[in-house]
């Protein structure tokens, strides 16, 4: 072998992490060998995937058979642009946890540290071996290591009950979806139509299904990415899984696994079947629509910072889906100018949650150690004590509320775009529907500001909620790198995003055919203009760099013309100066005139004070409907079939006996030659 | 590619932008006191406000942190960059491709984004309470406005401001019924987002009512002068927006020096006389509760649907 691919070196950067894991435990408590030699080598390898990675895009497709696995299935693995530019989000953002998890992890909590380092970096390589597969076995083997490596690292605090249900509940879910994703392998390898069989991708893209079958594939693909994604109604594992893992596991989760789902939909739906259907899109459209604003609308609600953080997650699922939605009925009606234009809205919106996604979930990791509190209405007032996250956070909570200059704004400015050109479908109504689905997806934007200003409001700002937080500390020094490496990122990919598409076109082009260079080289690289300079042009790098420059201008003039001049006293509060922390809004109270809104939207339990109460209190509980729609009558409808089953067992011998024998006569009835 | 015209055009209407946005709040409270058989304050009131606020000492509260202290010039910078997207006297402005109707729309989120913040910092009832309110407000105006700009954006084919602009000033004479549906949202939302009545009320310090007032009360000295500033360069942009977007005429095309000049009295125009409606409005309009404010945006969202729906189901070919 003269020259080493970058297929090699990515599969060399997996076994490195698996060794890295199974270093871990040769000294399974050594915390200081574990958190300061192998967590910060894993991040090295990270590093070192994300910039094979970018050095990949564009390149052409590498392919490799391991002759691992069961005898004449050989995996089959190939590294194209549609793999690398996730290889890149998952090396890049892998890093970064990784070096945060080195400050993280501490002595005698949970699981052993050195396990933990097993489960982590095993959970890395499989993720990296899912965005590598490239037939159904090894996808699926990869799959299920990842499912099953995430479920112990959730459950790494499996004392308490409720970790154990939650890390349950997701192995349940993950699970649903694996059967759905292998029966779309099933139907996409061509058995139905006989002949074929073939499990490899190459032979899938070769198959030329009938309309009905591959529409069967494609809404088998989303229901089971889906469940992994966490589109509604499968998203139930989400918010209770996030809280219950520990952050860097959380970050890693949101971040990086939700995104192998939509590489998942997207290898599905764009590359191995290859006859769109216009209402593929429709469906898309509408279910990423309703998962958006329901995220969105369940997070502004949460009293718990890694539940609202988890909603959050869910919410931006449900905006890249609809871009895949509308990328799909773009395709379908071979108007690839916008399809591209919605495909890297997508990509990029899954490069830029990943990057302010887990530096959020990160950051309540640090508020997690320093006031072991998870409920917002015990925390407040930390930016004195822990300035550096709390201004990392912000970082993170204007990218999460789609703000300029940072990278959730692109991402959403692309999506609004591609909105906007669609008249010229043909097809009337949805020509009228797509607009409003647009306008919804404006709300989504506007509510998860206001859910992100209460994050950062409750938990950063005002004054502390309980005396112990006093003694809260700031993150150590691999946190805060940690903690700086992703804000880094998101500063990155929202003021250069054309730098960036330019680099991730090849994805699309390879997708769809046709990418956004040609249009984007007419112009600077400051400029990012997907259609052209005279329709719509968005240069963040001016955004930033005036209010920056006018921050410091107007600084500099009023101290220079004026003074500077400060003095220090009480909080005015209109001459009311009785006022403790408990005057402030509490979580619930922030909410109040979302729940007052959406009122149908929640399950609510609530208790008013009365006038003639001795002890007054109020008390809320919003609850997920789904689990009341869909989750309760199914569990019910089990519990009720099993309590019919039990009638069967008597605990009997004699009768059990019976039952074999019965059994064996009428199989020798039913199977007579 | 920048001209040098262009480029002291750009700086020109950002310092008139500075010098008129307090003029223009002064006009609309002068304008209001006249309507409400009241003797006027001086129209220059603004002005002393501001010079008497950056003599004063800043006050801060114990507690106050390094957010609310950055949060005012942060503030003041997103609205000088937002009046400098907005064509007020020329389309040619060498700003205008950095940000466009949607990136605009962003700006203004990310300053109230910021002051939320600053109001919730110090850690007072009111300030919490103006936080929320002026998020709730904020989540119910920004999908009208944006829908508004959906419905120009389709007109001209573009969403950069000046394209829009321009289409609309030297179009023929072409009646589009989207507009006045447009026009009125979008009057709406401007009264929402300027903090004014019906959905607040600037001139009030009645505890219960207040949104913008409660967020900025614990603010003193130059920064609640560069906040005030701000609160005049907000509304100065939505004004000249609405004057640009649906009574464009004046506005000049391109470096062209003598239309330049013209567009300045005609500016002054129709400024004075959109305050002088401001203020009607003000005035025969009384303050609602807060939970009417979804009902009274929501009008305006469905009337910029509405919008967008006209123009595309009947003027699709025009």
């Amino acid at each position: 072998m003269t020259n080493f691919l970058p297929i090699d070196f990515l599969l060399t950067a997996g076994c490195a992490w698996l060794v890295i894991g199974l270093l871990g435990l040769v000294a399974p408590r050594n915390t200081q060998l574990i958190s300061k030699m192998l967590f910060p080598l894993g991040a090295l390898v990270g590093v070192g995937v994300g910039l094979v990675a970018l050095d990949a895009l564009g390149g052409p497709a590498q392919t490799a058979v391991l002759a691992i696995g069961l005898p004449d299935l050989p995996f089959h693995l190939r590294l194209d642009n549609l793999s690398a530019v996730f290889a890149l989000l998952l090396g890049f953002v892998a890093a970064g946890i990784s070096i945060y998890a080195a400050g993280y992890f501490r002595k005698g909590e949970g699981t052993a540290p050195g396990l933990m380092c097993l489960q982590y970096h095993f959970f890395l390589a499989s993720m990296l071996m899912v965005l590598l597969a490239d037939d159904a076995y090894a996808f699926m083997v990869a799959w299920e290591s990842m499912a099953l490596s995430s479920f112990f690292l959730v459950t790494t605090d499996h004392k308490h009950e409720e970790i154990r249900r939650a890390g349950y509940l997701y192995l349940l879910i993950a699970h649903i979806g694996a059967i759905g994703i292998l029966l779309c392998f099933g139907v996409m390898t061509g058995g139905m139509g006989g002949g074929g069989g073939d499990y490899s991708f190459a032979g899938m893209r070769a198959q030329d299904l009938s309309p009905f079958w591959a529409s069967a594939a494609f809404l088998l693909a989303l229901a089971g990415f889906g469940a992994k994604a966490g589109l509604v109604p499968l998203h139930v594992w989400l918010p209770e899984a996030h809280p219950a893992a520990p952050s860097p596991v959380s970050a890693m989760m949101s971040g990086v696994m939700l995104k192998t789902a939509i590489y998942g939909l997207l290898r599905v739906s764009f590359d191995l079947l290859h006859s769109t259907l216009w209402w593929w899109g429709v469906v898309a459209l509408v279910i990423g629509l309703a998962t958006a604003l329901f995220g969105v609308l369940y997070s502004t609600v949460q009293n718990d910072m890694k539940r609202l953080l988890a909603y959050s997650s869910i919410e931006n699922i449900g905006l890249i889906t609809v871009g895949i939605g509308l990328t799909l009925v773009f395709h379908a009606y071979r108007m690839e100018g916008l399809a591209a234009l919605a495909m890297t809205a997508v990509l990029y919106h899954g490069l830029a949650h990943a990057g302010f996604k887990s530096l959020l979930f990160l950051c309540t990791g640090s508020v997690l150690h320093a006031t072991r509190e998870r409920s917002l209405g015990k925390l407040g007032g930390l930016i004195h004590r822990m300035p550096w996250v709390a201004w990392l956070a912000l970082a993170g909570v204007i990218a999460s509320a789609g703000l300029p200059p940072l990278s959730g704004f692109v991402s959403e400015w692309l999506l609004l775009q591609s909105f906007l050109f669609s008249p010229g479908l043909p097809h009337p109504w949805l020509n009228m529907v797509v607009p409003v689905a647009a306008a919804l997806v404006v709300l989504v934007a506007a509510l998860a500001g206001f859910a992100m200003v209460k994050f950062y409001g409750i938990i950063f700002l005002g004054q502390m909620r309980e005396p112990a937080l006093k003694d809260a500390h700031d993150a150590g020094p691999w946190e805060k790198a940690g903690l700086a490496w992703l804000a880094l990122i998101t500063l990155l990919l929202g003021v250069l995003p054309s730098t960036v598409i330019l680099r991730i076109d090849a994805a699309t082009r390879q997708l769809l055919g046709t990418g956004l260079a040609d249009k984007l080289n007419e112009n600077g690289w400051w400029m990012l203009a997907p259609i052209s300079a005279e329709r719509a042009s968005y240069e963040p790098l001016i955004v930033l760099v005036t209010i920056a420059a006018m921050l410091l201008l107007v600084r500099w003039l009023v101290r220079h013309l004026y003074h500077g001049r400060v003095r220090r006293t009480t909080a005015w509060d209109c001459g009311y100066h009785f006022e403790g922390p408990r005057a402030q809004d509490t979580a619930e109270g922030f909410s109040q005139p979302i729940r007052r809104i959406f009122e149908p939207m929640f399950r609510m339990e609530r208790h008013f004070p009365t006038a003639r109460d001795v002890k007054p209190y109020y008390s809320v509980k919003v609850e997920d409907h789904f689990w009341h729609w869909c989750y309760l009558p199914v569990a019910r409808a089990a519990g009720w079939v099993s309590t019919l089953i039990v009638t069967l067992q008597g605990g009997r011998i004699a009768v059990y006996l019976m039952y074999s024998f019965i059994t064996l006569l009428l199989l020798l009835l039913v199977a007579r030659p | 590619m920048i001209s040098v015209s262009g480029f002291l055009g750009q700086l020109f209407a950002i310092a008139l932008a500075l010098v008129l946005a307090p003029l223009l709040s002064g006009w609309v409270g002068q304008c209001r006191a006249w309507f409400q058989s009241r003797s006027a304050p001086p129209l220059l009131l603004p002005y002393f406000m501001l010079q008497k606020l950056f003599n004063k000492d800043v006050v801060l509260a114990h507690n106050a942190s390094s957010l609310f202290r950055a949060a005012p010039f942060l503030i003041f910078g997103c609205m000088v960059l937002a009046c400098a997207i907005v064509p007020t006297l020329s389309t040619d402005l060498p700003f205008a491709p950095a940000a466009d109707a949607l990136a605009l729309v962003g700006v203004f989120g990310l300053a109230r984004i910021f002051i939320s913040l600053a109001g919730m910092d110090v850690g007072t009832s009111f300030g919490t309470l103006g936080g929320r309110r002026e998020m709730l407000v904020g989540f119910l105006a920004e999908p009208a406005l944006l829908m508004v700009f959906f419905t120009l954006a389709m007109i001209a084919q573009s969403t950069s401001l000046a394209t829009i602009v321009e289409t609309l000033a030297h179009r023929d004479l072409v009646i589009y019924p989207s507009l006045a549906f447009a026009g009125i949202a979008f009057t709406f939302v401007s009264l929402a987002e300027n903090a004014r009545v019906p959905v607040d009320n600037p001139a009030t310090h009645l505890e219960l009512t207040m949104i913008h007032e409660a967020m900025i009360l614990e603010y003193s000295g130059r920064h609640l002068a560069l906040i005030e500033w701000a609160a005049s360069l907000k509304l100065y942009a939505y004004s000249c927006l609405g004057l640009a977007l649906f009574f464009p005429w004046g506005i000049a095309p391109g470096d062209n020096f003598l239309a330049l000049v013209a567009a300045i009295p005609l500016l002054l125009l129709k400024l004075a006389i959109g305050g002088a409606f401001l203020a009607g409005i003000e005035t025969v309009n009384a303050k609602m509760r807060i939970f009417r404010a979804p009902e009274f945006l929501g009008t305006a969202f469905m009337l910029a649907v509405l919008g967008l729906l006209v123009r595309l189901l009947l003027e699709s070919r025009v």
